[in-house]
């Protein structure tokens, strides 16, 4: 046989992949290998997949993925920061036949919403809730988060996060799980293409929970870099967070349809665990 | 026996350069160029089209969706 040329396979007929069409072609603005990027990309397959592109509103934070809108295109509000859960919670109740999700970073929903976030949690709004864990403040230049690990450095702490006096990085996922009106809560990453694979069924699966009628709030947390502040490449980041974030916060399902799954959650102790 | 032979195409003006594309792939086909893009990145590009497959982990970790993937199936 004549020898293929890539011009023979770079064919309509032969695509195997492509970027979906809700998202815009805006350039993102993030740094080169951000988590951001990826999680945005399987929202957007999700939506694309289950059709809902014109029923579903999105409420974006305040934090690195504040530009949301930009990217995405469906409707979106933005809101104050942490606020995105209590303004999901409007959106939801008065036009109960939309999906609604938000999208937050630590700061936004572990840090500064830790009220919105808990109550509406505790309320069991039929939301989703997509959160983005990469344990740093990343926009305002790499300050310490609640979620930043023991030992980790940061701007506002540049011997490493003490936790005598700065406290110990705070599982807001297992403190949600544990609220009864919670329905599906699971921790994921974005770094591999296995783990690709699984956020986006996560995803999948916290957007169908909308529709059944069911009610119940769901919450994916995704494990993520932030290269720039963490001062590593992309690739090194990546590796650095499969060594010691997923140690402090390991991925897996923590609770489906309102059962908590066995061996999740257990109670830390000071003495024990550190 | 069949043999599938895959090709990537990298939208280069909008890749970052931040390779994760480059560890995700099973085969090494991908690479950094030597040349930069209009923003100043080295774009990925493939260095050993003969190799690709087709599965499509570039583009699924491409945290900025730049790749597209296209399968052929060559007898």
């Amino acid at each position: 046989m004549a020898e293929l040329t890539i011009n023979d396979i770079i064919k309509e007929e032969n695509l195997v992949y492509k970027k979906t069409k809700v998202m815009t072609d805006n350039v993102m603005h993030y740094c080169p290998g951000c988590g951001h990027g990826t999680t945005h990309r399987l929202v957007a397959e999700v939506i694309e997949e289950l059709g809902i592109q014109d029923k579903t509103i999105g409420v974006t934070p305040v934090g690195c993925s504040v530009l949301m809108y930009n990217y995405l295109d469906i409707d979106m509000q933005e809101a104050a920061h942490g606020r995105a859960p209590a303004i999901a919670t409007a959106i939801k109740r008065v036009m109960p036949d939309k999906f609604v999700f938000t999208y937050q970073g630590d700061g936004d929903l572990a840090a500064i919403g830790t009220a919105e976030t808990i109550h509406s949690c505790n309320r069991g709004e039929n939301i989703t809730i997509i959160f983005v864990n990469n344990g740093i403040y990343g926009m305002t230049g790499g300050q310490m988060a609640p979620t930043t690990l023991s030992g980790m450095k940061a701007v506002t702490c540049p011997r490493g996060r003490d936790v005598n006096t700065m406290g110990y990085p705070l599982h807001i996922t297992e403190l949600i799980a544990q609220l009864p009106n919670v329905r599906f809560v699971t921790r994921q990453s974005v770094h591999t293409p296995a783990n690709v694979r699984k956020a986006k069924a996560a995803i999948r699966r916290a957007f169908e929970n909308q529709k059944d009628g069911k009610g119940g709030l769901s919450f994916v947390e995704i494990v993520s870099n932030c290269n720039s502040n963490w001062k590593m490449t992309a690739v090194d980041a990546n590796k650095w967070m499969e060594e010691n974030t997923f140690k402090e916060y390991p991925l897996g399902d923590i609770k489906i349809d309102w059962e908590i799954q066995e061996g999740k959650i257990s109670l830390r102790n000071r003495k024990l665990d550190y | 026996m069949a043999k599938i032979r895959g090709a990537v195409k990298v939208d280069t003006e909008k890749c970052k350069g931040c390779s994760v594309c480059l560890g995700a792939c099973p085969m090494g086909v991908l690479d950094l160029a030597k040349e930069v893009n209009g923003k100043g990145y080295n774009y990925c590009y493939m260095k050993d089209p003969e190799k690709c497959i087709g599965c499509a982990s570039c583009a699924i970790v491409c945290p900025d969706g730049v790749i597209s993937v296209y399968k052929v199936k060559v007898d």
